[in-house]
């Protein structure tokens, strides 16, 4: 890929923007709203961590020790809610923020007040999700969202006000979705620069796009679900109520239209860098771009239309069950394609280990088990055993965790150079890997046991038989938990000082972001550059 | 600082205004999902849904009494949180001919001392039989309204057609029976 040179912005070095708050509130620049989308997100990433300690401290023995079993029900819930919605799409925004524009060589996004509402918006609906907790310590309603993250009709329209809570909040958080979603694509669809075909951009950016449209698919459908079960709550219709010839099921296929597609969402931009990662510190070039890029349009395309397997036992027949048992599987396919190329990009290449790299390799062999384990549970005969055990606990968590938070922590130290013009510390980035790792497998690998045990899920309680399993599982939530200080520690020093970036950064990389200085001039790419055709 | 290539706000909003409407379909669709939802259950018999409404003994499928084949059907009654009636078949199961009218009855009674409006809502197990049972006359077309103290016999009245599936000896009718949400 051969561009012309404007490493340095003659602009960047005197950018000229307001100082304070009033930058980041009005700010419209990629680089800062970048910033802020990650920055949230770490922050909303230790929130959701937090409650979820508190909940695994009242599983580590059985028995109701710290907490009432209603209480129990709201970490749970606001648990998945802020993780999904407030740690792990705000960083896969911030990533695209902060590189899309630096990869497709474009000054910055479209649509940059835009983008600068996209973020405000977050803020007032973390809040609206978590303020019930602080209503409740006052006497004022009866806490936070208490039916998981799914929210499903009946329990949700016999909810407290938790519910109208969520409702909103999640209301909130699609609209900034969808913004986001249609600057993505605007950007990469108007402001490539010029000779870079669709086919030759880069596979982060491509993750994104299919991503973007998957948003724009499905939120929609999800705000008019929680759009019906608000006007059962309070204007009397009955979308899901039976008596008034409504049907409760009917909040389950609106939900999981949304609720599957939400998986590969949150996936792809995680799929999308993977193979730039393992290029640069493998030092060959990305085996199979055009095989990854069907791949990413297929799973989009599959994953839209599976969404029942996640009530495989509420009563489908029998034909339904056998299409969403075998279109579920079919899903395997590409993301073998997906596996096999980013082996076949490490086979024989010339290997370090920098952090990044750790990250990637944990991220494919743990991917690799919520893969595998994904395909137990589609199937429709085994499925009634496991379905809503631990088992589907511990699944998710391989796909979410080592799939999503290790897939966003291998672009973080990926880039951090990058953006910050200094290299994070390679001893704590190790240490971090290391005590990640092993304290994950710690925590979510007794819950397959448990799971196929019998032990179901969203209890505070349990039977005296799965004491051991849940006592190792609390102990390495502790340290995998506390693990993640040493993450936003180094995070900090990085931003703080540090040895000073080059421009690649890493010994063998390839694409336009690498070629601006580190950190890059305010203001990048005024001048496009050109990709000249091989 | 050349800005040539860039593309002009109007390329922006005509892609914008597009991905909205994008949106707005969707928005729509899960609404239109709802009415689909019903009318594919309907049509295929998922979920085990009865027709909503009654069949007139002419509209029925014109078929002679199979003798040959006798088919079991039991019927159950729940009671949905928050009324306080008695519920029970008087016939829990029977035996009958594919084509055969039948009419059963259900025992019902008003335990508390308010005048409350209850709404039955029925639900066929194997659900693919669902939409062999036809009725006639079904207590569960409407409200039913008792006063305090009240017991009623409430009757229903259907066939089984002709049509149902070879694979099937067995069928379960379960009602389900709520406060209803808007006496009317």
């Amino acid at each position: 890929m051969n561009t012309a040179s404007h490493t340095l912005d003659p602009h960047g070095a005197h950018a000229h923007h307001p100082t304070g708050i009033l930058r980041w509130l009005t700010t419209t620049n990629h680089k800062d709203i970048g910033t802020m989308y990650l920055t949230f997100s770490l922050l909303m990433f230790f929130v959701g961590g937090a409650m979820i300690l508190a909940v695994r401290a009242e599983l580590f023995q059985p028995g109701l020790q710290l907490m009432k079993p209603e209480f129990f029900n709201q970490l749970i819930g606001v648990h998945a809610l802020v993780m999904i919605f407030a740690a792990l799409m705000p960083a896969a925004t911030g990533f695209a923020n902060w590189m899309i524009p630096l990869m497709i060589g474009a000054p910055d996004m479209a649509l940059p007040r835009l983008n600068n509402w996209g973020f405000w918006l977050l803020p007032p609906a973390a809040i609206l999700l978590t303020l019930p907790f602080v209503l409740a310590i006052f006497g004022i309603g009866d806490g936070a969202v208490a039916t998981g993250w799914t929210l499903y009709a009946p329990l949700s329209v016999q909810g407290g006000i938790g519910v109208d809570f969520a409702i909103f909040s999640i209301h909130i958080l699609g609209v900034s979705s969808i913004m986001g979603s249609i600057n993505i694509i605007a950007t990469i669809l108007n402001m490539r620069a010029p000779g870079m075909t669709l086919m030759k951009m880069p596979l982060f950016c491509w993750g994104w796009l299919v991503t973007a449209v998957l948003l724009i698919i499905t939120l929609p459908v999800l705000a008019g679900g929680v759009t019906m079960l608000l006007t059962d709550r309070h204007f009397q219709t009955h979308f899901f109520d039976a008596a008034g010839g409504g049907d409760p099921i009917l909040f389950q296929h609106l939900f999981w239209f949304f609720g599957h597609p939400e998986v590969y969402i949150l996936l792809l931009p995680v799929w999308g860098l993977m193979p730039h990662v393992l290029s640069t510190f493998t030092r060959k070039p990305i085996y199979g771009h055009t095989a990854q890029v069907w791949s990413f349009i297929a799973i989009g395309v599959l994953g839209l239309v599976v969404w029942a397997h996640h009530f495989l036992t509420a009563g489908l027949p029998v034909p339904a069950l056998l299409y969403f048992m075998y279109s579920t599987m079919s899903i395997s396919l590409p993301l073998a394609v997906l596996f096999f190329c980013w082996i076949a990009t490490m086979w024989k290449g010339a290997m370090t280990f920098e952090t990044p790299m750790l990250f990637a390799l944990g991220f494919i062999v743990l991917f690799g088990i919520a893969g595998l384990t994904g395909l137990v549970l589609a199937d429709v005969a085994a499925d009634a055993q496991y379905h809503h055990s631990y088992f589907v606990v511990a699944h998710f968590h391989y796909a979410l965790f080592a799939g999503g938070i290790m897939g966003v922590m291998t672009g973080v130290y990926y880039w951090l150079p990058k953006w910050t013009g200094h290299m994070y510390s390679e001893k704590l980035g190790k240490t971090h890997f290391w005590l990640t790792v092993v304290s994950f497998n710690l925590t979510f690998m007794p819950q397959f046991f448990l799971g196929l045990a019998g032990m179901p899920r969203r209890i505070p309680d349990y039977a005296l038989q799965f004491a051991e399993f849940n006592a190792i599982s609390t102990v390495g939530a502790f340290i995998l938990g506390l693990s993640q200080l040493i993450f936003a520690y180094n995070v900090w020093a990085c931003v703080k000082g540090g040895k000073k970036a080059t421009a690649e950064v890493w010994e063998s990389t390839s694409g336009l972001e690498w070629e601006l200085s580190s950190p890059p001039p305010y203001h990048s790419w005024e001048t496009q550059p050109v990709i000249k055709a091989n | 600082m050349s800005t040539a290539s860039l593309p002009s706000p109007r390329k922006h909003a005509r892609l914008v205004v597009k991905l909205l409407l994008l949106a707005a379909v969707f928005f729509g669709f899960g609404f239109a999902l709802v009415p689909l939802y019903d009318t594919i259950c309907q049509a295929i018999g998922f979920n085990g849904k009865t027709l909503k409404d009654a069949i007139a003994a002419k509209d029925l499928p014109p078929s002679a009494v199979n003798y040959s084949r006798t088919l079991g059907v039991q019927f159950t009654a729940t009671l949905m949180p928050g009324l306080p009636w008695e519920i029970r078949p008087l016939e829990p199961a029977i035996e009958l001919h594919p084509g055969e009218l039948r009419t059963t009855r259900f025992l019902v009674r008003n335990l508390s001392d308010k005048t409350i409006v209850g709404q039955a809502v029925p639900s066929v197990t194997p659900t693919v039989a669902a939409r062999h049972f036809r009725k006639l006359d079904c207590f569960c077309f409407q409200q039913q309204t008792l006063a305090p103290g009240e017991s009623r016999e409430m009757a229903l009245t259907f066939i089984v057609d002709n049509e149902i599936g070879e694979e099937i000896s067995e069928l379960t009718l379960a009602y389900a029976f709520f406060l209803a949400p808007n006496p009317s």
